[in-house]
């Protein structure tokens, strides 16, 4: 806790209705954020249950700078995720982050489940569990508005929800937060689904004087010339992730069509341009972000015949581009917010839905399953039938979708199609074919996210293929991340929170940190991950590649199956090396 | 002249809440986005405009300052008022005399907290959306 020798935690039983605060002088040996939450998750966890049952916990948590300085926006979550089986890690912007450091707490532990659908309240004098009975069924939207006006808070306020996915235990159901951002990926919504936990509401206003407003201004003002006056933020402003479609189109990297091609033959349509041009109607911030990444695109929809139409807006990324889009052929950008926006009320991972339903197309184009299974015929380019079965999905309306909705990995077990099911460590796989970095950079990272470590990136930057120099800059950087995520910057300002710059920020609010200090919390935090990973028995040389990554040409050329695995190895030992040092 | 803080630009806004922020630390010495003089909101949840709550710098008549019973609100020049606290008896009168609602109270400090339109929120807004005017003095 800021300015304070402890960091404050606040655990909340939602069986037993039992609250406890306690304060904890130990957690500084992590920082804060992810490094808390990963200590939190590792004394809470209990790694011979199944993710889903009650005693599992939830942990969200904020850095020791959380929206004092600018761009410091996020809120890590972690759970064992129900989709990997594995680490579960997520993390999401919006106003979380500020309110539950305005409400005094740096982690929350939610343990149990509710007797029915409930909703948490916190805020800096209370904490209730409250019925949210009649809010079981409603769509991500619906719930935030009734919240919203049940709730004090307005403007101070944070509220969270999940969508009918959740509650009917979709592996990768998601949580929304504050309307347009998300704990998109490895299903922490069905985790709060298990809990009959429909939504919580942060109320954050308490009283806070500065400690040092002097040396606390001196680096906010530095920090936020550069955030703002400088290049290194402005792509994410401007057209906003979605200007990589084309960059990442023309250099043949772009998933298409389940990976049956990365270059996307429609790419310009769905490029950032366009959407810029055609959809873009508002840019939003996360609260201390002057950046303002989040693009919210407009389409319009014919709701009844006699010229009756409504205006409907959702945020749009690239990620959600390439899933939602280019990874299962859909042509126009109108078509890809339509999509967006179903995933969005029911509550579900773009990224997932779009890559499991991709498996899906290729299953059913290749007969492993029937009309009979996916009630509507599956083709690549077909917005109405796709928005059908992801409605199918968060319903589990039938055998084949409730496999659907366990995951590509899972349905691909049950039905074939392995070899084209793209996920790495059942996670569905990110939109970069960039070549060996993104393929392994996801498949040892903690969690499977192409946010673990950026491999995508290396392959772009590094100028020729050298094993040991791949290798070892996914493993630097995985680590760097550990401790960019237990300040829990937004990573899009990486490059601004160097070394140098943390050091300044910690320095400034009176938390005295050496450079080696912060390397080693880095390693600390990571040895932790690995533990709790091996503890839910994750062995890295288990984890299979999909053939497809290997027959589909990447930015790199055709990349060869076994160089990948070599890497993988070559990864694993330096892990078992760190690991075996003492701590 | 004098210079007075204007919104006009609230169409842009992207809902940081950076100038909250900075007003609070600046002029309250506060973390606490409670403690700014202006308060950024949503109509209508996120999917509402942004809007700003803030002394909007009457000169025509300043409710705040002709409700006040213990003279704690001193006309300001070019618009408003400013805030001497240690006349305040913290009764609330100018909080309800305001027709834009700016007057927001601190219920810690047990004062109001009323921009003083020194403009280090528009300072620090990177969308515009805040900007300073030049006006005639009139004291």
């Amino acid at each position: 806790m800021i300015y304070e020798k402890y960091i404050k935690l606040l655990y909340v039983d939602l069986a037993t209705k039992k609250i406890r605060v306690e304060k904890r002088t130990d957690l500084y040996d992590y920082l804060g954020g992810v490094g808390i939450a990963t200590k939190l998750l590792e004394e809470n966890l209990e790694p011979e249950l199944d993710a889903f049952d009650e005693k599992q916990p939830i942990i969200f948590a904020i850095g020791a700078a959380s929206t004092i300085f600018p761009v410091i926006t996020k809120t890590v979550a972690m759970f064992r995720s129900p989709l990997t089986g594995e680490l579960g890690e997520s993390y999401a912007g919006g106003r979380l982050a500020l309110t539950l450091f305005l409400a005094g707490y740096d982690a929350v532990v939610i343990q149990g489940k509710a007797e029915y659908p409930s909703y948490l309240t916190i805020s800096r004098n209370n904490v209730e569990i409250k019925d949210a009975r009649a809010l079981w069924g409603m769509t991500s939207e619906e719930v935030g508005r009734v919240i919203r006006e049940r709730e004090p808070g307005g403007g101070k306020r944070s509220i969270i929800r999940i969508g009918p996915a959740g509650e009917n235990l979709v592996r990768y159901a998601s949580v929304c937060v504050d309307t347009y951002r998300h704990f998109g990926r490895l299903g922490l919504g069905a985790v709060m689904g298990s809990k009959n936990l429909k939504a919580m509401t942060v109320v954050g206003d308490r009283d806070l004087p500065v400690g040092n407003f002097k040396e606390y201004f001196r680096i906010y003002q530095e920090i936020y010339k550069r955030v703002t006056d400088t290049e290194i933020m402005a792509k994410y402003h401007d057209a906003g992730t979605p200007i990589n479609v084309e960059p990442l189109n023309a250099a043949g990297a772009l998933p298409t069509k389940n990976l049956r091609q990365s270059v996307f033959e429609y790419g310009d349509n769905i490029s950032g341009e366009t959407f810029v041009k055609k959809n873009l109607v508002r840019k939003m911030a996360c609260t201390g972000c002057p950046v303002g990444c989040i693009h919210i695109g407009q389409f319009r929809r014919e709701f009844d015949k006699g010229h009756d139409y409504e205006a409907v807006s959702v945020g749009y990324d690239f990620e959600l581009i390439f899933a939602l889009g280019s990874f299962l052929g859909i042509k126009t950008s109108d078509e890809i917010l339509m999509m967006i926006e179903a995933v969005e009320e029911l509550g579900l991972d773009a990224m997932s839905t779009g890559v499991a339903l991709g498996w899906a197309t290729e299953a059913y184009m290749k007969k492993l399953v029937t009309e009979g299974e996916t009630i509507i015929p599956l083709a690549f380019g077909k917005t109405d039938n796709y928005i059908k079965a992801i409605e199918y999905i968060a319903a589990r309306k039938n055998e084949f979708y409730s496999a659907l909705a366990n995951g590509a990995h899972y349905a691909s077990d049950k039905y074939g199609g392995k070899d084209y099911a793209m996920t790495l460590g059942k996670n569905e796989m990110p939109g970069y074919h960039t070549g060996y970095g993104a393929i392994i950079g996801a498949a040892v990272g903690a969690r499977h996210s192409h946010l673990c470590n950026g491999g995508y990136s290396f392959d772009q930057s590094m100028k020729e293929f050298d094993k040991d120099k791949l290798v070892n800059a996914i493993f630097e950087e995985e680590k760097e991340r550990c401790l960019l995520n237990s300040l829990v910057i937004c990573l899009f300002a990486r490059k601004v929170y160097d070394r140098k710059t943390i050091l300044a920020v910690l320095d400034s609010i009176g938390l005295k940190y050496t450079e080696e200090e912060l390397t080693a919390i880095a390693e600390r935090i990571y040895k932790a991950k690995i533990r709790i990973k091996k503890s839910l028995g994750f062995n890295q040389m288990d984890v299979k590649l999909p053939k497809r990554f290997f027959e589909t040409q990447s930015a790199s050329g055709l990349l060869n199956e076994k160089t990948a695995y070599e890497l993988m190895l070559m990864y694993n030992n330096k892990v078992e090396e760190m690991m075996a040092k003492p701590c | 002249m004098a210079k007075v803080l204007r919104t006009e630009g609230m169409n842009k806004c992207i809902g940081c809440f950076t100038c909250m922020l900075v007003c609070s630390g600046v002029n309250q010495k506060n973390h606490s986005i409670s403690k700014s003089a202006i308060r950024v909101k949503t109509s209508g949840g996120l999917q509402g405009k942004f809007i700003a709550v803030v002394c909007i710098a009457c000169k025509n008549g300043r409710a705040c300052a002709q409700v006040c019973p213990s003279g704690a609100l001193e006309n300001r020049s070019g618009g408003g008022v400013l805030l001497k606290a240690d006349q305040c008896i913290g009764c609330r009168k100018c909080e309800s005399a305001c027709i834009m609602s700016a007057a927001h109270y601190d219920e810690v400090e047990n004062q109001p907290i009323i921009c003083k339109h020194c403009g280090v929120c528009a300072r620090f807004c990177p969308h515009e959306c805040l900007m300073m005017e030049d006006v005639p003095s009139d004291i």
